[in-house]
């Protein structure tokens, strides 16, 4: 009986988040847009400056355009990501953090499906821009799109989960525009979304080295080798450590015996 | 454990860093009873309340719902409470029915039990009819009433309002609060109110008055009467907080 209420929460909490998506078209265009927007105009016009070696997992030489395509879904996983967490502090200074706060069921389970709601949000975007992309000749092997999802549940978890984090710090929706320019941009400019790894320590052995470690370069690297029916165990390992690491950190942050809770003045 | 008391409070004191919030707090509600918490702004209300519904820690002091412990029995204690914040906290792009299935899966019910204790809630408030709108097309009155139904469909034992009906018009202010009153003794709910608005205390309520984070009146409104030696409850609650506006 317990774990059907368990179940039911979830499915609950994950049923809202899809539904305010689909229906809150501004907000599945403008997710799908930002993407395209680089996939159309900034590969496009960076094809000719880039040239790219063979590397796993690609086999042949590839245009910019396939290189970039899974940063691009590690860039929608991740604007998502901080996205849930912006909704979490709007939510939180709205009060409607408070009823999901209120219901008797552990706190982590809550947002443990609070952050699997904004993944599964997440795998849609990704897939309805693989559709379009696929149109545009970005065409990976069909069991690629099947292997790619496990990878993106996870990449989505971790990138979530540093949200989740971020929001049990912030008291205040003011407060996220730091965040997006801090975390967002760093991250995404610093990582295998862009450019290759070998291809940063030509130019800068620290840029090398920050990106080796960001855990969004790992992510995008589970990625891109799923896409490819490989599976990449160093960046597989790498995301996992990294979203237990950010979950507990944010299970930790909003309980109201040991983390932020009661030094902030709303709950 | 106290089994008799709906909602226990005990020498509950809260601070926020060096600042007390509240001291040595002592109250207890039975079945059945509504219990008005007056106080002027700052006086602790949205603290305590933040504690009963366990989204502050409790460090200092007890509190149980139901016999359970907040701090023990987090969700047994939380099962058995309905909350309505100051805040509106419906999704305005959902429906009325699409909220209140929200709540119902919150709390582990069937579809079956579901539906039809939203069609109860629902039909008692003569919110039935809207439930398809969506909460942004309702006033603010429906949105309110919309908010109690949620607060009743787990059927709780304890019902919190933090000041309900700011912003609200007269007639809309009077029905809820009549209503309120009629399900305390009805359903044998124990009741919260926090308000600032003294007509909405009615004779036979019970009444806490708490000023700078103390209880400083604690009793029937007869009771209080007599302690202050005031005609009123206005004036009670003037002598109570020195002067400070409810």
């Amino acid at each position: 009986m317990r774990l059907l209420h368990y179940w039911r929460a979830m499915w609950g909490i994950i049923w809202r988040e899809l539904w305010r998506f689909v229906t809150q078209r501004e907000r599945f265009i403008s997710a799908l847009v930002r993407p395209l927007v680089w996939l159309f105009v900034f590969a496009a016009g960076f094809r000719a400056a880039l040239g790219l070696a063979i590397t796993p997992p690609y086999e042949t030489y590839i245009l910019y355009e396939v290189y970039i395509t899974p940063g691009l879904i590690g860039m929608i996983q991740l604007f998502n990501g901080m996205q849930s967490s912006l909704s979490m502090v709007y939510d939180r200074e709205m009060g409607s953090m408070r009823i999901l706060m209120v219901c008797p069921l552990p706190r982590w389970f809550l947002l443990l499906s609070k952050l699997l709601a904004g993944t599964g949000v997440s795998i849609l975007q990704v897939y309805v821009f693989l559709a379009i992309a696929w149109f545009y000749d970005i065409q990976a092997p069909w069991q690629g799109y099947l292997w790619v999802l496990p990878a993106l549940l996870l990449s989505g978890l971790m990138l979530g989960a540093l949200g989740l984090l971020l929001s049990s710090f912030i008291k205040q929706l003011e407060n996220f525009a730091g965040v997006m320019n801090f975390v967002i941009f760093p991250m995404f400019f610093m990582s295998t979304a862009l450019y290759p790894l070998w291809k940063m320590k030509e130019s800068s052995t620290l840029l090398y080295h920050l990106a080796h470690y960001n855990p969004f370069s790992q992510a995008v690297e589970l990625i891109r080798f799923a896409l490819y029916g490989q599976f990449n165990s160093q960046a597989f390992i790498y995301t996992f450590v990294a979203f237990i690491v950010f979950m507990t950190a944010a299970i930790i942050g909003y309980n109201p015996s040991k983390g932020m809770m009661t030094r902030k003045g709303g709950a | 454990m106290n089994s008799s008391a709906a909602l226990l409070v005990e020498d509950l004191s809260f601070s926020y860093g060096g600042k007390k919030a509240l001291s040595q707090v002592n109250f207890k509600i039975q079945p059945g009873e509504c219990t008005i918490l007056l106080g002027p702004n700052g006086a602790g209300k949205s603290t305590l309340f933040s504690l009963i519904t366990r989204l502050y820690d409790t460090r200092d002091g007890r509190i149980e719902l139901c016999g359970f412990d907040i701090k023990q029995q987090t969700q047994l204690a939380l099962a058995k409470l309905g909350v309505v914040f100051q805040q509106t906290t419906l999704d305005m792009d959902l429906t009325v029915l699409q909220n209140l299935r929200y709540h119902t899966a919150l709390h582990g019910m069937g579809r079956k039990q579901a539906t039809q204790r939203i069609q109860q809630e629902l039909e008692r408030l003569a919110m039935y009819d809207r439930r398809a709108e969506k909460v942004r097309q309702l006033n603010g009155g429906h949105r309110r009433r919309v908010e109690i139904a949620r607060a009743l469909l787990h059927k709780p034992s304890v019902l919190l309002l933090d000041e309900p009906t700011v912003g609200l018009d007269v007639p809309s202010r009077l029905s809820i609060v009549d209503y309120v009153h009629r399900l305390a003794v009805e359903e044998k709910l124990a009741v919260l109110w926090a308000s600032h608005l003294i007509d909405e205390i009615y004779p036979d309520d019970h009444l806490i008055v708490l000023d700078k984070g103390q209880v400083k009146a604690n009793g029937t409104v007869d009771e209080v009467l007599k302690v202050t030696e005031t005609p009123t409850i206005k004036d009670a609650f003037y002598v109570l907080t020195q002067g400070e506006q409810a």
